[in-house]
């Protein structure tokens, strides 16, 4: 099993306008194990999509080094796919030549041009492989987009709120979908969410981050078999606990996570 | 405009042939050798006749011409006037308001001497758009993407670019060697800076997500430049390419009526130095179609490399 992450003593800071320096990650320790589905969660301003992008290699880190399978993280590479909350599909490129940019990027598009029609098939998107981006739907758009990070098969799938934007009945169907293709591909999954029930319903693992300063707070081991049923009991007093922690660190003055 | 009748070109044309027929011409203009304004409003009959006709039984035929017929009837109509004021009653200065018969028969005994000029101001303006669309693109992109390009050209354009590609033409003229190179060169000008300008800042104007999201699928620095920046900035492009060429129009007639001794805007200087005002609206004319061809071929082009845009912008 490949893509395995290790994050070891990473703080990160940002200079604001006016000179003065935020702190956007203080000291994160942090192992991922390979395959594992995990999620962070937390309010706003605690660092975890920072954390993201410094796995993808987007940023790099001001102290402290990010490891994926005991090799040092320096830049963004086609091993860790990433998928945004806005889908971020390329508008002039249809459907099927957005999946197939990253093989086409690599110049390995003439041999491994099967795989395309693969994935479009595998997020149940094969009817719309002519469409352009603006022709879909949001829920459809997020799919392809999925679809465009599995195509390089990466070792690691970074989400960034990637069912942020999909209204409630889409987003519980894309839930499933995730799953499924985790189960068929995989691939460790790392997700970031607002959501205390979405990355329950996930993950193996949710990691609890607070603000100020942006930490890791808990790691809570989810352990329910799956499927998961939402109204399960211990599902519920899962939900509890983590919002619990989030209440009561005494850090937030407001709950501003979203029920 | 659902009520306007297809036959309404038609009719205009039929009104238009009883007038110059009927009416008597007055006898202060010089008369052409043919009546080709009659030839040409009994062609116009003709196809619209024949249009209407059609209309009864092709829907499309019915659409096109039902949505354009009160445009083109009052077109001819005012072709009509136009021909009564001149060659029938003789209200404005004959020197300077030929009639429509003179004028088209211009055109068509003038034809080879005419598109002889056409085809050495075409050969001008293509050697110069060829060059300052490519410069620009080059231009553009090298700003967009590098920042020490960005650092040492963007000044230059600025101090430059707005200058008027004629005003260089006193300094141009004296440093070329031949007028067509010359020429060339100040319609390359005015193609290259709308052209940089609108490259670069659409490039500039590129979210940043689409050059992470590009990295993380593994794209390298000149992939990203040209498989991500260029197409996110071809809207931007088009538009510099529209502006230079419009500013490129202007430069060729403006370089032919001053420095160039061929060309349809120094035919145009020519026949007006002679008096032969016919022969300056014929090239007008030509002028008027050709151009008007090239913009609609610029903007097909631009409708089949935009096509991803139906829906996103609308034109």
């Amino acid at each position: 099993m490949v893509g395995k992450i290790k994050v070891e003593g990473v703080v990160k800071r940002f200079q604001q306008q006016n000179a003065e320096e935020v702190i956007a990650l203080s000291g994160i320790d942090l192992r991922i194990e390979a395959g594992e589905f995990v999620s962070l969660i937390g309010p706003s301003g605690c660092g975890k999509s920072t954390l993201l992008r410094l796995i993808a290699g987007l940023n790099g880190a001001d102290e402290g080094k990010l490891y994926i399978d005991n090799e040092e993280i320096k830049k963004p590479s086609y091993e860790r796919g990433l998928v945004f909350q806005d889908p971020m599909l390329f508008p002039w490129l249809s459907v099927y030549d957005n999946v197939a940019f990253g093989l086409k990027a690599r110049n390995i598009y003439k041999t491994n041009h099967a795989e395309v029609q693969k994935f479009i098939d595998l997020v149940g998107l094969s009817d719309f492989s002519k469409s352009y981006p603006h022709q879909l739907s949001g829920g459809m758009a997020q799919r392809a987009s999925l679809a465009r990070a599995l195509v390089n098969h990466p070792k690691v799938l970074l989400l960034d709120e990637p069912l942020g934007a999909l209204d409630a009945f889409t987003r519980m169907n894309m839930q499933d979908e995730l799953i499924r293709i985790w189960k068929e591909r995989g691939t460790t999954m790392i997700m970031v969410t607002h959501d205390v029930d979405e990355a329950i319903y996930l993950s193996d693992r949710v990691i609890v981050m607070t603000p100020r300063p942006a930490k890791i707070e808990r790691c809570i081991d989810v352990q329910l078999a799956r499927p998961r049923a939402r109204n399960n009991p211990e599902f519920l007093s899962l939900r509890s606990k983590i919002l619990e922690i989030l209440h009561f660190t005494g850090t937030v003055t407001e709950p501003n996570y979203y029920l | 405009m659902k009520t306007v009748n297809a036959w309404l070109p038609a009719l205009s044309a039929i009104l238009a042939i009883l007038v110059d027929y009927g009416v008597g011409n007055i006898d202060k203009h010089m008369p052409a050798k043919h009546p080709y304004f009659m030839y040409l409003l009994v062609v116009l009959l003709g196809v619209f006749t024949i249009s209407a006709l059609l209309s009864y039984f092709n829907l499309k035929v019915k659409k096109w011409i039902e949505d354009r017929s009160l445009f083109i009837a009052v077109t001819i109509l005012f072709l009509n006037i136009i021909n009564i004021v001149t060659k029938k009653l003789g209200l404005l200065p004959v020197i300077f308001f030929p009639t429509l018969d003179k004028i088209l028969s211009i055109i068509v005994e003038d034809r080879d001497f005419l598109a002889l000029c056409l085809s050495s101001s075409g050969k001008l303006l293509f050697t110069g758009y060829i060059f300052g669309a490519i410069g620009g693109f080059a231009t553009g992109i090298a700003v967009g993407f590098s920042n020490s390009a960005n650092y040492w050209i963007s000044p230059l354009i600025r101090i430059l670019g707005p200058i008027p590609a004629t005003a260089w033409i006193p300094l141009v003229l004296i440093s070329f060697p031949t007028t067509f190179t010359a020429s060339a060169f100040l319609i390359a000008l005015s193609v290259w800076f709308p052209t940089t300008v609108m490259t670069s800042s659409g490039i500039f104007n590129v979210r940043n997500a689409y050059f992470e999201v590009s990295s993380t699928l593994g794209a390298g620095k000149y992939y990203q430049i040209f498989m991500v920046g260029v197409p996110a900035a071809m809207p931007h492009m088009f538009i510099g390419l529209f502006n230079g060429t419009c500013a490129s129009f202007i430069t060729l007639m403006t370089a032919e009526m001053l420095g160039v001794k061929n060309g349809i805007g120094w035919y145009i200087n020519w026949q007006k130095e002679m008096m032969a005002y016919a022969n300056v609206y014929a090239g007008l004319i030509i002028i008027a179609v050709t151009f008007s061809i090239l913009i609609t071929l610029l903007f097909k082009v631009r409708d089949n490399v935009l096509v991803w845009q139906k829906g996103v912008i609308k034109w």
